[in-house]
């Protein structure tokens, strides 16, 4: 070389410019590789991202509720006097109490400054009895001393006096300050309902065991808002004696009257004029006293509390004959300490239980869910839950009142609320049941994941009868029997359905398959019987062709001559469907089906849902399938030909075992995407939340479920949150099955790189 | 018969016929929606049928046969007889506004006379309300004089409706374009001074600056009002025109409002076969009407091109890098198969998973923080918190994301180690190495993997319901007022108006060709793409098994 060339070289390559060249290039080559491996595993973040987002957004359903004592108060007090009613608002800032002899307290929940302190309307008289008459509305009745009762709604106006929001908490007559007279002598037990135009009375009077039952319609004023009560019917019942309390369902047909030693009386009062006594019922073991009653939200069921701790709820259900009976639900076992107090929520099955030994219990009655507990360092007389649940306020003896902030967002969700058999209010047994939604304020949502899980599986399986026959069949003699060059157009045809949109395939299957199948019943299972019969006889009629005429069309050719006879025998099937109708089911099958067999029958079924998604499926697992059998070295298939099995003794004797892996990984990704395929469920399966494994009906899958519902779902409210969970087990199911398939796939390359 | 048993011939035969069944089961999809979406093009002959009705009155029909079913009928008063199969034919005898509507089953017993008699000159006027008409031409009627009578009102009212077309076109492009762009920009103004009050920064000169500027713009809105009215006068001004219908009524359709007309039963196969294109182009080019069920899927087309072209923007990147580290840097170990593992879950996680976490985190976190931050002054109505093209076109670029990693990852492990090993003899670093040989030689590959993303993303429904596709956008995604995009907007989507017109529909009859001519649209476009895909990827192959020898 050149000394000139080789000394520039030299200068080039060296000296402080050459080294600040090299560093520079390191460092952006140093950057690049971080910059690639950052992103690398970014992945898997993007995955974890997703788990823990689905987990985030499902972990505040089962956070226990949180209770943080506020505020304490003393209250006001004329003597000696007993708390009968707390009237809280929406937002929790203020309450009135109203007191046994007649004493109505306002208090700001904030400040503690008093706001109201008068009487109600009733002169001298004395308070007897007391009820709520209607929970929504917050209209109480009050017994008196004279025989009257005074009906008294509890209201708040909202007023922004210097933009501040300003509470005031009021009473008010919707039936007049008069007392309405009921009875003549004090009245000692007392229970209504409004129901329409309509409120219906049930009392006691004092000296005397007879229940009487008073139905009043309500007349409105011509001239005015006023509304009178107006005696409609009546009717009397001559009870054993006099009871301890006394519950008047919602509907103003369950009446019940109950005593200390738990024995109830059930009566049935839709007619108030006879009165019919339906059943008694001993609810307590012997020796035992109750010692608190309370509806739940809905005065359908009864909460009984008794002196040996423990919780019961009760409803009236249906039997066989159509009968209502007394039903104990379940129980709560609170404490070892008899129940003082029982409490409902105004808006959702809850409730609140106060002991003997001053320990508050909160429970959710539909997923029998014990969400708080905590004990108070004094005596407690009263517990009492605000309309949102957001708030407690809890009453001394010493007329004092401590607030608790209560967050208690998803109290209805529990593992056996969503897993289990949960009995609701009104079913006759314990049910699976999703019904997330309903018009009705004091509707008991039904959060069960089973019927959804029950109909992703079903909607799978059924598809996989169908897909994977088809497909693992087919991938085994495309790519064991099949010649290159056919094999080059029938593999990327077959897994052209992949690239379909499940959108059309959905679409299909709804509106064009379900009701051309509900016509061709009898076709369509003439074609599951006939096609492997004509598949069978005509390769049997082939094998005794002359040989010449055999040999025209090779082993490797066959799928191609049985295009046409697929076809023909097909439709040979279908058009055999009017006179195997005619034959076999009296014309209709499936008239038959429903009238004789007494099978339920929807036109989007399973059955509908097995061929569109089972079509659907078939490229997943065929592409995995043929991969895992074409890529058996060829070596151990030669040995075995040439030892002198059959074409298929040495599929099933030497191929088949060593690409088992990959089939069984194939099957798996197919279950995985059949569980989560969403379009073609959503159109074609009918939505329906059953749980019944049978063929003609329908199913809702979870995916499906969350297609339908995500989009009306609240932010962040119960529903929302179940969802995400419905998400989190499809999550979960799918992680399986592809990870399975996965690792069940690495272990085969292994094991295929040593042979 | 015992050998044959023995040898598994029988289980070959299965087999082969599995595959057949498997062919026979695509091919017969695709062509019957092939064949049920061209159909919907095609001019349909208009027949006349009597029939007897209920009362026993003789009824005349005008329409086009566009189905036929087998229904079962029993005597009503006698259960016990035997329950007969009479073929039904679904009619489209059209005049909604006349009838009630569109559609109606007839039973062919109830068929007087000739059954597959043509309408002699039957007219067939598509309208932008309500359906077709089908009917004979009288004449056009302008204000209460007639216009036009006997042999020459067909043209006539072919050019009439060629004018009313072009007017029609004007009003749209000045409603839409002109005075869209006017509202947009007033809408702009609006929020521009919500934000300045948030910020206390409206003074006196920001309001008059606004002031002014919106006083233009409404001056050239009233100028564009101006304009709109006389064309208005013009279209109608092309007066009317007056048909009688086969029930003996006659009706009378103004101009203005009819799309296009045709006598289906006079056309030549050259004008049918004109008729057929100029169909295609109705659909791919106009706006859906009547509730999506008539007209075209033009915003649909958009919404579905710029909802993928976005996530392209986005994945690509995403899966490229991804795709670099496992075949270029990652070592074999935990954290590869952990890599593997990941992408095949992602790959295999339920696309409504995707929806919901779209919905759950891009939306209402993501979305709803930019909302706090950047446009708390246009609360309550929410800007990105709530569903829109971004989110959904990120949605799918995460779904995406395998099938780009895979590809690209396919393409670089074909690339000959020596082209790598001659780069780095030659004193490159390996970032240059990768950037200058290895990844520009794997294009094709990174192409490959984007089209059947792209493709995917076009086919996919479930998350997008979720995350931003509604069935009717008022506004496209894309059009001609900066900035061109606009991310926060909802928008149509081919997939979703399949699912929507098919089974939101109140008129499924009605709408049933149109699902198919959509599902065609959908199907040619995704199965362009894979073949487009597969053709790439081949080519490739070859290329590198050149390079290898």
């Amino acid at each position: 070389m050149d000394k000139s060339v080789q000394k520039k070289l030299d200068e080039a390559l060296e000296g402080p410019k050459f080294q600040r060249r090299i560093k520079r290039r390191n460092l952006v080559d140093l950057s690049w590789a971080s910059g690639f491996t950052v992103g690398g595993i970014g992945v898997i973040a993007a995955v974890l991202l997703i788990m823990f987002f689905l987990v985030y957004v499902v972990a505040p359903l089962f956070a226990p509720a949180d209770i943080e004592k506020s505020k304490t108060f003393d209250l006001q007090q004329s003597g000696q006097e007993k708390t009968l009613y707390y009237g809280v608002d929406e937002y929790a800032d203020s309450a009135l109490r109203i007191t046994d002899n007649g004493q109505v307290y306002g208090i700001d929940l904030t400040t503690g400054e008093k706001l109201r302190d008068e009487r109600l309307p009733i002169g001298d008289a004395l308070v007897t009895s007391y009820t709520t008459i209607d929970q929504e509305d917050q209209l109480l009745g009050f017994g008196l001393d004279d025989g009257s009762v005074l009906l008294v709604q509890y209201e708040y106006s909202v007023t922004y006096p210097n933009d501040v929001k300003t509470i005031t908490p009021k009473l008010t007559y919707p039936y007049g300050t008069e007392p309405l007279s009921l009875a003549d002598q004090p009245i000692t037990h007392l229970s209504a309902r409004k129901s329409g135009s309509q409120i219906t009375f049930a009392y006691q009077q004092a000296g005397s065991s007879q229940l009487r039952v008073k139905q009043y319609d309500m007349i409105e004023s011509m001239f005015s808002e006023e509304v009178t009560l107006e005696l409609y019917q009546q009717g009397a019942f001559q009870a054993p004696e006099a009871f301890d309390w006394l519950k008047m369902g919602a509907s103003m047909r369950n009446l019940y009257g109950l005593q200390q030693d738990g024995t109830i009386f059930y009566f049935d009062i839709r007619d108030p004029k006879q009165i019919r006594q339906i059943e008694t019922v001993e609810a307590l073991e012997p020796g035992q006293t109750l010692t608190a009653v309370q509806f739940l939200i809905g005065q359908y069921s009864l909460l009984l509390g008794d002196d040996a701790g423990k919780v019961s709820q009760w409803f009236p259900v249906r039997d066989q004959d159509n009968n209502y009976f007394l039903q104990k639900i379940r129980t709560f076992d609170v404490s070892d300490q008899p129940i003082k107090h029982i409490q409902v929520e105004l808006n959702r099955k809850n409730f609140a239980v106060l002991d003997a030994s001053n320990r508050v219990n909160m429970y959710n009655s539909t997923a029998h869910n014990n969400f708080a507990d905590f004990s108070l360092d004094q005596d407690v007389s009263q517990v009492h839950i605000s309309p949102r649940g957001d708030r407690l306020l809890i009453e001394t003896p010493s007329h004092q009142l401590v607030t608790f902030d209560v967050d208690n967002e998803h109290p209805e969700v529990s593992m056996s609320s969503l897993w289990g058999q949960v009995w609701y209010e009104g079913y006759d047994e314990p049910e699976y049941i999703w019904q997330s939604s309903s018009a009705s304020n004091d509707f008991e949502p039904k959060f069960s994941l089973m019927p959804l899980t029950f109909g992703t599986i079903k909607a799978a399986l059924y598809s996989m009868l169908f897909a994977v026959p088809l497909a693992v069949l087919g991938a085994i003699y495309t790519a064991f029997f099949m010649d290159a060059k056919t094999r080059q157009v029938i593999k990327p045809t077959i897994e052209l359905i992949e690239a379909l949109p499940t959108v059309i395939l959905g679409f299909l299957a709804g509106l064009w398959l379900a009701p051309y199948m509900e016509a061709h019943l009898a076709g369509f299972f003439s074609i599951i019987f006939l096609v492997p019969i004509g598949i069978l006889l005509f390769g049997f009629m082939w094998s005794r062709l002359p040989e010449p005429v055999r040999l025209l069309v090779p082993t490797s050719g066959r799928a191609v001559l049985m295009l046409p006879v697929v076809v023909i025998i097909a439709f040979i099937a279908l058009s055999l469907s009017g006179p195997l109708e005619a034959l076999l089911f009296g014309g209709d099958m499936r008239h038959w089906l429903t009238e004789s067999a007494g099978i339920d029958f929807d036109q989007r079924n399973a059955m509908v849902i097995g061929f569109a998604m089972g079509f659907a499926l078939i490229p997943t697992i065929f592409s995995v399938a043929e991969d895992a059998i074409y890529n058996v070295p060829s070596y151990l298939v030669n040995g075995s030909l040439a030892l002198g099995a059959s074409g298929w003794q040495t599929m099933v004797g030497v191929v088949l075992p060593t690409a088992s892996p990959g089939i069984f990984s194939a099957i798996m990704l197919g279950f995985g995407r059949g569980i989560g395929e969403t379009m073609i469920v959503l159109m074609a399966s009918g939505n329906t939340p059953l749980m019944d494994a049978n063929l003609f009906e329908g199913m809702r899958t979870l995916a499906a479920n969350l297609a339908v519902e995500m989009p009306e779902a609240a932010l962040n409210s119960t529903h929302y949150r179940v969802l995400f969970l419905s998400g989190l087990v499809l999550f979960i199911f799918t992680f399986i099955f592809n990870t399975l398939a996965e690792v069940v796939r690495e272990r085969m390359r292994r094991k295929y790189g040593s042979l | 018969m015992r050998d044959w048993f023995k040898q598994g011939e029988h289980w070959v035969w299965f087999s082969a016929a599995t595959v057949s069944i498997s062919f026979v089961l695509v091919v017969g999809l695709i062509l019957m929606i092939a064949i049920r979406g061209l159909v919907h093009f095609w001019p349909h002959t208009v027949h006349e049928i009597e029939i007897k009705n209920d009362q026993g009155n003789i009824e005349t029909l005008v329409g086009e046969i566009h189905d036929t079913q087998i229904k079962l009928v029993s005597a009503p008063d006698d259960p016990n007889a035997e329950v007969r199969k009479v073929p039904q034919w679904l009619i489209k005898i059209g005049n909604r506004d006349v009838y009630g509507t569109d559609f109606r089953w007839i039973n062919t017993d109830n068929i007087i006379g000739q059954d597959d008699r043509l309408a002699k000159n039957v007219t067939v006027l598509e309208r932008y309300e309500w359906g077709n008409v089908y009917g004979q031409l009288q004449s056009i009627v302008r204000d209460g004089e007639v216009r036009a009578e006997g042999g020459n009102v067909k043209n006539v009212l072919d050019d009439l409706v060629g004018t009313g077309q072009s007017l029609h076109d004007k009003i749209n492009h000045i409603e839409r374009v002109d005075i869209g762009s006017i509202n947009y920009q007033i809408e702009q103004l609006r929020l521009e001074e919500k934000r300045l009050k948030a910020e206390n920064a409206y003074d006196d000169q920001a309001r008059e600056a606004n002031e002014t500027e919106r006083e233009r713009l409404n001056a050239e809105f009233r100028d564009y009002q101006e304009k709109l009215e006389i064309l208005r006068e013009q279209a109608d001004g092309l007066g009317e025109a007056r048909l009688s219908l086969a029930g003996g009524e006659s009706i009378q359709v103004p101009i203005k409002h009819i799309v296009r007309m045709w006598q289906p039963n006079n056309m030549s196969s050259a004008d049918k076969v004109g008729f057929f294109f100029s169909s295609i182009g109705h659909f791919l080019g106009g706006e859906p009407r009547e509730a999506n069920t008539e007209g075209g899927v033009f915003p649909a087309i958009v919404g579905t091109i710029t909802m993928v072209m976005l996530m392209a923007i986005f994945v690509t990147p995403l899966g490229v890098i991804a795709a670099v580290y496992m075949s270029e840097y990652a070592r074999e170990g935990l954290v590869l198969r952990l890599v593997r593992i990941s992408i095949n879950n992602l790959a295999g996680v339920p696309s409504i998973v995707f929806g919901i976490f779209g919905l759950g985190f891009f939306v209402y976190i993501i979305g709803g923080s930019i909302d706090d931050l950047f446009y708390s002054y246009a609360q309550p109505s929410p800007t990105f918190g709530t569903p829109g093209l971004l989110w959904a076109s990120l949605t799918m670029a995460l779904l995406t994301l395998p099938v780009v990693i895979v590809s690209t990852q396919e393409g670089l492990s074909r690339i000959p180690s020596s082209l790598r090993e001659g780069g780095l003899a030659l004193g490159a670093t390996k970032s240059e190495t990768i950037m200058k040989i290895v990844l520009p030689m794997s294009m094709p590959a990174i192409m490959t993997g984007l089209i059947l993303a792209v493709a995917r993303a076009a086919g996919e429904v479930a998350p997008l319901m979720l995350v931003g596709v509604v069935k009717l956008a008022p506004e496209l995604p894309v059009d001609f007022n900066a900035p061109f995009v606009h991310l926060d907007r909802k928008f149509m989507h081919l997939g979703f108006h399949i699912y929507d017109v098919g089974f939101q529909s109140p008129n499924v009859e009605a709408s049933q060709p149109l699902v198919y001519a959509t599902s065609l649209l959908l199907i040619i476009i995704i199965v362009s793409l894979n073949l487009g895909a597969i053709t790439i990827r081949n080519s490739l192959r070859e290329k590198y098994k050149a390079l290898d020898n």
